[in-house]
């Protein structure tokens, strides 16, 4: 074995080198950060850390009434000419009363105050009043003084530089606690808020997890990589999803325009909500039967695939009755619920939610459709179909589909940077994706099948790592700027956040799941997506349970912080109270969010330890 | 009758799994296929049903050519063929029931199983075939919760409830103890002598082949060495079959 046999003095001077350059990037790290220690010892630096400090100490939660004794006594600055007394009422001894000694005296001099008859164990200022005014709320010099148990106190005042030949006064404000304690102000508003955090990081996750569960799917390569279809396949899916969404879309326009008369009615509204799903029920009972044992005759596929369409159009019916009637009882509820309106809010709210998500969803159902129809052509006739058929087919459908692809992102272009020149983002990249799908076509064999679920992998993966490096931070500031400063801005942030990150997690779960079941179930002659029900399904859920939780976890820190930049919740309190430097109430605020995110914590991981 | 003709596999990255296979099966034979670990056994049983898709070669079954059927035809032929697995392959969190239930997949409409909806009749037969491999009070627990033989029991089950005319067993009981394995094999030569169901069974223990085998392939880096009845296996077929430096034992 050689060994290695380096000069040492090379060693030494390597080492040296070394260190040499990490202290120069230490040294030009201090320079970047400002680092700067004798900041930290300045007096004044020190004296606001203190104060801030102390005010964080005492979480502004609790305080009592207090009952506050005013006294005023008489004083002259300078001394009157003549000497003598001061003028002024004689103290009635029965009440609180101060003696001053002396009753006047030079700026600078020191008098001694004393007060008597006074309530036992109180504390308040000692102030000198300028101008001859007793009720002036102007007010000099802050000495605290304090009563002992017979409500006497002794204290020495330094006379400020304030010369006047009338009568100035000492003012004894002596407070005192009385009743029971109570919350703060300050505390409710934290309460307030800390519940609106809470809600806003549940609602994030419950959105985010929704969506993010089948884009896992997508995002697997487990799940993806076997998927693949013929050209003349991905050809029509290509074509059939875009018509069949815009099909969808003016569907729902359609049935809400000509249902719009009738829906006025609340009777034909309750009448159609509890009659539409039985038409629905019993039509898809009818057109998809439980078994398949063999392929059923043309004529009968036809005709069922047409009821499916009938029961489409019913449900989507259906959907927009119901979403009127929920706001109907969403609004006659509000109002008679006196302090749980906030439940028939809830139901208008989910009508609304119903209204706005019909069209997308019969746009997506009716895409979706189409696209799996035409797709099904596709494999078909490029199974059954001679090869030089399938040739021309796919040469002709490639070069639709690659035109209809780009020309919808040159829409896209003409709608986000409104160029109006349909020259370049219309018709060149059409030209441009029918060129792309022919050759695509070209260069393929007539029945060759394209790896159309590692495409889409790719797609998604990318997608969901560009989004997940915006910090959700970002998300809220455009955010707000969409739907206006509040904590719905803040849930739409965090949501997409809670989304693109828990499918990063979520898919990687899928991929390393036992591929022993999904084997076995794909052998008894299950499809894709029954495989992935029954095969992968039951096998993620624990770790899906856990994730989901650890990203609440997650959502409720990050939803303390978001109302930083007006996404709502306890954020928005506290930033307001560290720029007025209240640090008292911004103490509660921090104490609320520690507390919140402990016990999110604590009860996180209790659930995760019992059910996964 | 199952015929295998010059099937031929290798697998992304040069592996050669199989070589010019080529034999027969008739209808309701229990046919032994052994050989070494990785002499691809378990590719040749996962052509069958294109689990694994073979590079040449063709595989016909009563006429219907199964390397060349579309994804939809293989569905339709997959349903038929109930396959058995070294390591189970149940689905650990589902109910035992629920396993059951899924050899029943090919034949319930997709939209209809996505919501975990079986028709009633297939419901009443998983409980049977439960009763036919002796574990119907296994129904409602855990999969994960049986033991090993009862595992496989469910895993036999999952196949029978596919009305299967033909079954693809990998090594079932090369996880099991003997009495085990004895009593799994059982089950196996009673649904092919009772239901007349091929049976095509992939062993390690020749004292299993002998006892419940009607034929023998022997397999060796993916070619066809021996072909016959299971008693014609003397001390050289065994040393062709396993290499020079194996001894039998047992």
């Amino acid at each position: 074995m050689q060994k290695n046999n380096k000069p040492s003095i090379l060693k030494s001077l390597r080492l040296g080198a070394i260190v040499l350059l990490v202290m120069v990037v230490l040294a030009y790290g201090f320079e970047i950060t400002q680092v700067d220690l004798t900041e930290l010892r300045s007096e004044t630096r020190i004296n606001s850390l203190v104060r801030v400090t102390r005010a964080l100490a005492r979480p502004e939660l609790i305080e009592y009434d207090q009952q506050e004794e005013i006294i005023n006594a008489p004083i002259h600055v300078p001394c009157p000419v003549g000497g003598g007394q001061v003028k002024g009422e004689v103290p009635n001894t029965q009440q609180p009363y101060l003696v001053l000694t002396p009753s006047c005296g030079n700026p600078g001099d020191t008098i001694q105050v004393e007060g008597y008859n006074f309530s036992p164990n109180t504390e308040g200022p000692l102030r000198f009043i300028p101008g001859n005014d007793p009720g002036n709320t102007v007010s000099l010099g802050r000495d605290i003084v304090e009563t002992d148990q017979t409500g006497h106190f002794i204290a020495n005042l330094v006379l400020p530089d304030r010369l006047s030949d009338d009568n100035q006064y000492i003012r004894a404000t002596l407070r005192r606690n009385v009743g029971s304690p109570h919350l703060t102000q300050t505390a409710k508003d934290t309460w307030d808020k800390i519940v609106e955090t809470v809600f806003l990081a549940l609602l994030a996750t419950i959105a985010g997890t929704i969506f993010a569960v089948p884009l896992s799917f997508l995002a697997a390569r487990n799940l993806m990589k076997p998927v693949r279809n013929s050209v003349t396949n991905i050809a029509l899916t290509v074509i059939g999803w875009p018509v069949g969404m815009a099909i969808g879309y003016l569907a729902v326009q359609f049935v809400s325009n000509v249902t719009a008369p009738i829906a006025a009615n609340l009777a034909v509204i309750i009448a159609s909500v509890v009659v539409t799903p039985f038409i629905v029920v019993y039509g898809v009972r009818w057109a998809l039967p439980e078994r398949d044992i063999r392929t059923p005759p043309l004529w009968l596929r036809l005709v069922r695939g047409v009821v499916m369409i009938l029961v489409v159009l019913a449900s989507i019916f259906g959907l927009l009755q119901l979403a009127a009637l929920v706001a109907n009882i969403g609004n006659a509820l509000s109002g008679v619920l006196g302090p749980f309106a906030f439940l028939g809010n809830f139901l208008f709210q989910i009508s609304e939610i119903l209204r706005v998500l019909t069209p997308a969803l019969g746009a997506l159902a009716a895409g979706g459709a189409l696209g799996s129809f035409f797709g099904g052509i596709g494999q078909r006739s490029s199974e059954r179909l001679p090869v030089t058929t399938v040739k021309i087919l796919n040469l002709l459908l490639m070069s639709v589909a690659g035109a209809l692809v780009l020309g919808l992102l040159g829409a896209l272009v003409e709608w986000l940077y409104q160029i109006d020149r349909p020259l370049y983002t219309l018709w060149i990249p059409m030209a441009v994706g029918g060129g792309l799908g022919l050759f695509l076509a070209i260069t393929t064999k007539a029945r060759d099948t394209l790896p159309t679920g590692m495409v889409i992998y790719t797609i998604t993966r990318t997608l969901l790592n560009g989004l997940r490096s915006i910090e959700a931070l970002v998300m809220a500031i455009v955010f707000v700027i969409a739907v206006g400063i509040g904590p719905f801005a803040g849930v739409l942030a965090l949501g997409l956040h809670t989304i693109v990150s828990l499918g990063k997690l979520y898919s990687e779960q899928v991929e390393s799941i036992m591929p022993g079941p999904l084997e076995a179930i794909e052998a008894t002659g299950a499809n894709r997506l029954q495989t992935i029900i029954y095969g992968v399904v039951p096998q993620i859920v624990p770790p899906y349970i856990s994730y989901t939780m650890y990203r609440w976890d997650i959502n409720v820190r990050m939803s303390t912080i978001i109302g930083f930049v007006g996404g709502g919740g306890i954020g928005f309190l506290l930033q307001q109270n560290i720029n007025l430097l209240n640090y008292r109430a911004a103490s509660a605020q921090m104490l609320a969010i520690a507390v919140v995110v402990a016990s999110m914590d604590y009860i996180s991981s209790m659930l995760r330890e019992r059910y996964v | 009758m199952l015929q295998i003709k010059n099937l031929t596999k290798v697998y992304e990255g040069g592996v050669q799994a199989l070589t010019d296979v080529s034999f027969e099966v008739p209808e309701g034979q229990f046919l032994a296929v052994i050989g070494l670990s990785g002499s691809g056994k378990s590719t040749l049983l996962r052509c069958i049903n294109r689990l694994v898709d073979p590079t040449s070669g063709q595989i016909l079954w009563n006429g219907e050519d199964i390397t060349a059927a579309t994804p939809d035809e293989m569905r339709r032929i997959r349903r038929r063929i109930g396959m058995v697995f070294q390591h189970f392959n149940l689905v650990h969190r589902s109910k035992v029931i629920t396993n059951v239930l899924a050899g029943r997949l090919g034949y319930t409409n997709p939209a209809w199983s996505l919501m975990n909806r079986f028709p009633k009749e297939d419901v009443d037969k998983a409980i049977q075939q439960l009763e036919r491999v002796g574990i119907a009070d296994k129904a409602e627990n855990r999969a994960d919760e049986l033991s090993g033989g009862q595992q496989q029991r469910v895993g036999i089950a999952r196949a029978l409830m596919q009305d299967p005319q033909m079954i693809l067993a990998d090594e079932p009981v090369a996880s099991l103890d003997p009495v085990l394995a004895h009593s799994i094999m059982k089950h196996l030569e009673e649904i092919n002598k009772t239901d007349k169901v091929t049976v095509l069974c992939s062993l390690h223990f020749l004292d299993l082949v002998h006892r419940y085998a009607d034929r023998v392939i022997a397999l060796n880096e993916g070619r066809v060495v021996f072909e016959g009845s299971p008693k014609e296996i003397d001390d050289k077929k065994f040393k062709d079959i396993y290499g020079r430096d194996a001894e039998r034992v047992g």
